[in-house]
């Protein structure tokens, strides 16, 4: 076992380097492909697109054309995917596999050169992916936000119409793809990566090189889904039904593919989240010491790891339909269109945890040190989080409960559905019984944190409506399920991931956020999130299907004020971007070592926090959160006299 | 007052709280159930419709509370505990860490809630016969004659006239991007417009030509997703006449926001009137139909109707071209 040697001699030891230590080399000393970055990325996923066109069609030519569109759908899978190999060798990431391959030693494929450079190339240091993919969740969401945009500017009317209904089904599918594959990375990739480490005293993660691949794969999977676009899109939504997805035209083939791409480095990323927190936590941290958010990050490794292989296998069927014939979702040649309900939805309503849990952990991590108090009712957090994750394994069929499959299963379906709701309540009851009686800080981070609490909650009573079966009649694939979901994941998990980054990103830059912009962009943002979406449960009541370009006259007040809100919306992003301009660059301003008198691990560190993290691996001593207990022991012990000191906060 | 840290004072948070949250749960629900609740979607025009109205008001009923509950209590945390009015809390250790009282009974209470909103949900489903929505070819809570009338249906034997008990079989044919009836009761024919007899209960057969659809017809809170080679069942009955909407509520394609069309619920007499009317004139082109089936394959020949030889869904569809199985 050299992972826990490994641990102990360096806790006793003397220090002595560090695993990851930058070797300083010359460029001329540098092996060729230690040089690999971005710009290799992209050349060489050009030409791996290239090959992959030709080769398709040399193997297929003349065989195999999607109707009506005048390619090959077997050139285009080919293209894309080839150039997904292209990327990540572009990039670096097979330079060690290929080494091990051909048994060449001591290949280091980090770039030893330590500055900005290092963001834009194959980085084994979980802090310099972290901020990766801060970017790349960032680019993301804001491509599917400016999606958003035009679908509500073409709703803004009913006979009016500013997109076709072929680009506006368009827009919608590309809106809803994009923002579900972004959003169940949105915490674990940038928040996970880089805090997980830091929360349970480790220098490192588990696999580092699994790390940086899931994050290039990421963005490789970001592009694909992207290149629907080009390709003329597709016009099945984000759930891809067969037959309309075997019906459908080229773009069909990058949702199929970069369902599979994305999802390849959703279980690259949660195998790695899981290894590192069961194997790499401190001495000392044991299962009641970890901080909530490592526990929430765990929950979802899990469902990462387990749910998003049957979206893998989904992909792949409905790719082989359409490229090689196969049958899997043709009815009339003896596959099932069910198969995909099911197999979707299987992986679709872990899923939705997986963008929920997250959520649920920043605002239990966050809550003690904004509320001066002991987090209520510890255990039931984490016990909460792992009873969502494991129920959420039971309750798919409610998505199909219109469908026509087993209709016995019903009560059985609304059943779990509806126990999910009792987890679920744990997270309330430890938000508000932190709460109780506490020091209350308005910060920024706070406002977000309790955003959430207030979003979240119509998002889960709206969502025991839904699993009611007679009332999911008149609600199912209306506009009150699609308001219903972006409460959870907009209002949940967006507010989260706004808390998390207001209350971490001076650790992770040096540079405090602005306070007055950042109060700007939050009630811009929470009171037309909640101006925008909550009409749109009346206008699903009131009978508008989702995904439509035109709608009932007597509904346009309705849509015309949930449009005009989402402008404002969309507008206090803007805010939000420019506060990280002018927080960053602009007017920066040195943020303390630890602004917010946190007591967790992570702001123990020194800022910048050294590429080792830790001097040397703390030990835990006590349970997290104990603020404001008088005579409470230091949470970690750094075995170094001039350590920060991690004890109580005076009070405040 | 804010600042009161002894246990007395804990005990008047929660009552203050209690207090507000009893109050303005009661006028909460009184007012909905006044004004809101007999506008509620989808309204009454069949028996169906208006249990799934009742259904949603119940559940409306009790959610008010639950959000009141939190929302009071957030208002009330914020305000009173502050850092600014609060400065000189102080926390006993452990005390503040956890309370096994509170945690029972929060989960004492959520999770009879959660059961008895799950056993109501089942208790409607049944009562109701699956609620209108769609059961698939073999559903599980049909009403009396239900099945007996589906059967009747698919050899030719249906019938219903004014003042019957029958159960009046309909079918639902989706495409993209319309939909189809077809009244297997009166010879077969196929019409573009829904028309209902009131006093009825309808077995919907809802299937599809190409893509799923979803058979929405709003007013008479009955949804079902129409799947090519699938026959999806869903009962309801309906009471005065009215008029009603139908929509396409599963994505079908570039023109699914405008597959929608209207329908009617006449009078059983004016319904009888129209069908044979109907049928009468439609005679010639119902003769070049396939026979009534509870599928169809498009294919170069026209479409042939197909079926399940043993009703279950995930088996092979047979078709039977012109001829129908005795």
């Amino acid at each position: 076992m050299t992972i826990s040697d490994e641990r102990s001699s360096e806790v006793t030891g003397p220090v002595s380097g560090h695993p990851h230590e930058t070797r300083k080399l010359s460029w001329t000393q540098r092996p060729g492909l230690l040089s690999q970055n971005l710009l290799t990325a992209i050349v060489l996923g050009v030409i791996g697109y290239l090959i992959g066109h030709w080769f398709g069609n040399y193997l297929s030519s003349g065989y195999d054309y999607i109707s009506n569109s005048g390619q090959n759908s077997i050139a285009n899978t080919l293209a894309l995917a080839f150039g997904v190999v292209g990327w990540l060798g572009g990039i670096g990431a097979l330079n060690y596999p290929f080494a091990k391959l051909f048994g060449v030693d001591g290949l280091e494929e980090e770039s030893p050169v330590d500055n900005w450079t290092k963001y834009f190339r194959y980085s084994l240091d979980h802090k310099v992916v972290g901020l990766q993919y801060v970017v790349g969740v960032l680019l993301f969401m804001f491509t599917g936000g400016l999606l958003a945009m035009a679908i509500r500017t073409e709703l803004l009317n009913p006979t009016t119409h500013y997109f076709s209904p072929d680009t506006y089904i368009k827009i919608v599918s590309e809106h809803g793809t994009i923002m579900m594959m972004m959003a169940t990375s949105i915490i674990v990739g940038p928040l996970g990566n880089y805090f997980v480490p830091l929360m349970i005293g480790s220098r490192r993660m588990a696999f580092p090189r699994i790390e940086a691949l899931s994050f290039w794969i990421f963005t490789a999977g970001y592009m694909v889904i992207f290149s629907a676009l080009p390709y003329g899109g597709f016009p099945t939504g984000w759930t891809g039904y067969a037959p309309l997805q075997t019906q459908s035209g080229p773009g069909m083939v990058s949702y199929l593919l970069g369902f599979a791409v994305i999802g390849t480095g959703m279980i690259l990323a949660g195998f790695n989240q899981a290894v590192t927190i069961i194997n790499y936590r401190a001495p000392g941290m044991t299962w009641s010491r970890v901080p909530v958010f490592v526990w929430s990050i765990l929950a979802t490794a899990a469902l990462l790891t387990l749910a998003t292989p049957v979206l893998f296998a989904g992909g792949l069927f409905g790719l082989l339909d359409k490229t090689v014939q196969t049958a899997f979702y043709v009815n009339e040649h003896g596959g099932n269109a069910y198969l995909w309900q099911n197999l979707f939805w299987f992986f679709g309503h872990p899923e939705v945890y997986i963008m929920a849990l997250p959520g649920f952990g920043i605002a239990g991590e966050l809550l003690p040190v904004f509320c001066r108090r002991p987090l209520f009712a510890y255990k039931i957090s984490s016990a909460g989080m792992i009873g969502v994750a494991l129920l959420s394994f039971f309750v798919w069929q409610h998505h199909l409960f219109q469908s026509g499959i087993n209709p016995d299963m019903r009560p059985l379906f609304m059943l779990t559905t509806e126990l999910i709701s009792i987890p679920t309540g744990f997270i309330y009851l430890v938000g508000m019984g932190t709460l109780y009686r506490a020091k209350i800080r308005f910060e920024l981070p706070m406002l977000f944190v309790l955003a959430l609490f207030f979003n979240f909650l119509i998002g889960g009573v709206t969502g025991v409506f839904l699993s009611d079966v007679p009332v999911n009649v008149t609600v199912h694939g209306g506009f009150f399920v699609l308001s219903h979901f972006h409460y959870t994941i907009m209002g949940g998990l967006l507010f989260a991931f706004m808390a998390g980054l207001y209350f971490w990103l001076p650790k992770m830059t040096g540079r405090m956020m602005n306070k007055k912009i950042g109060k700007v962009h939050f009630w811009l943002m929470f009171v037309f999130f909640n101006l925008t979406f909550f009409p749109m449960f009346i206008i699903g009541l009131l009978g508008q299907p989702r995904r439509v370009f035109t709608y009932a006259t007597n509904l346009q007040g309705l849509n015309d004020f949930s449009s005009i809100s989402a402008y404002i919306l969309g507008f206090s992003f803007l805010v939000f971007f420019y506060n990280l301009v002018y927080s960053l660059w602009l007017k920066p301003e040195i943020a303390p070592a630890n602004p917010w008198e946190s007591l967790g691990l992570e702001w123990q560190t020194a800022t910048p926090i050294p590429s080792y993290n830790f001097e040397r691996i703390p030990v835990i001593m006590t349970e997290p959160y104990r603020y404001s207990e008088e005579g409470a022991p230091t949470y970690a012990d750094f075995g170094t006299k001039d350590a920060p000191d991690s004890s109580t906060p005076t009070k405040a | 007052m804010a600042n009161q840290t002894n246990t007395t004072g804990t005990v008047h948070h929660l009552r203050r709280m209690a207090t507000v949250w009893v109050i303005l749960s009661v006028i909460g629900d009184i007012l909905f159930s006044i004004f809101v609740a007999p506008h509620v979607p989808p309204g009454r025009l069949t028996e169906t419709a208006a249990k799934d109205q009742t259904d949603f008001n119940i559940l409306f009923e009790m959610a008010l509370p639950v959000l009141f509950g939190v929302w009071i209590y957030l208002a009330y945390a914020l305000y009173v505990w502050g850092d600014k009015r609060n400065k000189n809390a102080a926390f006993s250790g452990e005390a503040a860490r956890t309370n096994m009282k509170t945690q029972v009974w929060w989960m004492v209470i959520t999770s009879v809630t959660v059961l008895f909103l799950a056993g109501f949900g089942t208790w409607a489903l049944v009562v109701d016969h699956g609620s209108g929505g769609g059961q698939g070819p073999n559903p599980a809570f049909a009403p009396a004659g239900g099945l007996k009338a589906e059967t009747a249906a698919l050899l030719g034997k249906a019938t219903w006239s004014p003042g019957s008990t029958n159960v009046l079989p309909v079918q639902v044919i989706g495409q993209q991007w319309k939909f189809t009836y077809r009244y297997p009761t009166f010879g077969g024919f196929e019409s573009s417009q829904l028309i209902l007899p009131a006093n009825t209960t309808i077995a919907f057969n809802v299937t599809s030509l190409d893509v799923i659809h979803s058979f929405w017809a709003y007013e008479l809170g009955v949804k079902a997703d129409a799947n090519p080679q699938v026959n999806d069942v869903a009962f309801t009955t309906t009471k005065n006449p009215g008029s009603f909407m139908v929509r396409c509520s599963e994505l079908c394609g570039i023109w699914h926001g405008s597959m929608f069309n209207s329908g009617q619920v006449e009078s059983q007499t004016a319904f009888e009137n129209w069908a044979t009317t109907t049928e009468a004139a439609n005679a010639a082109n119902t003769a070049l139909l396939p026979a009534f089936a509870w599928t169809y394959v498009p294919d170069a020949n026209g479409a042939d109707g197909g079926y399940y030889p043993t009703n279950d869904p995930y088996s092979t569809v047979e078709t039977y071209g012109s001829k129908q199985p005795s």
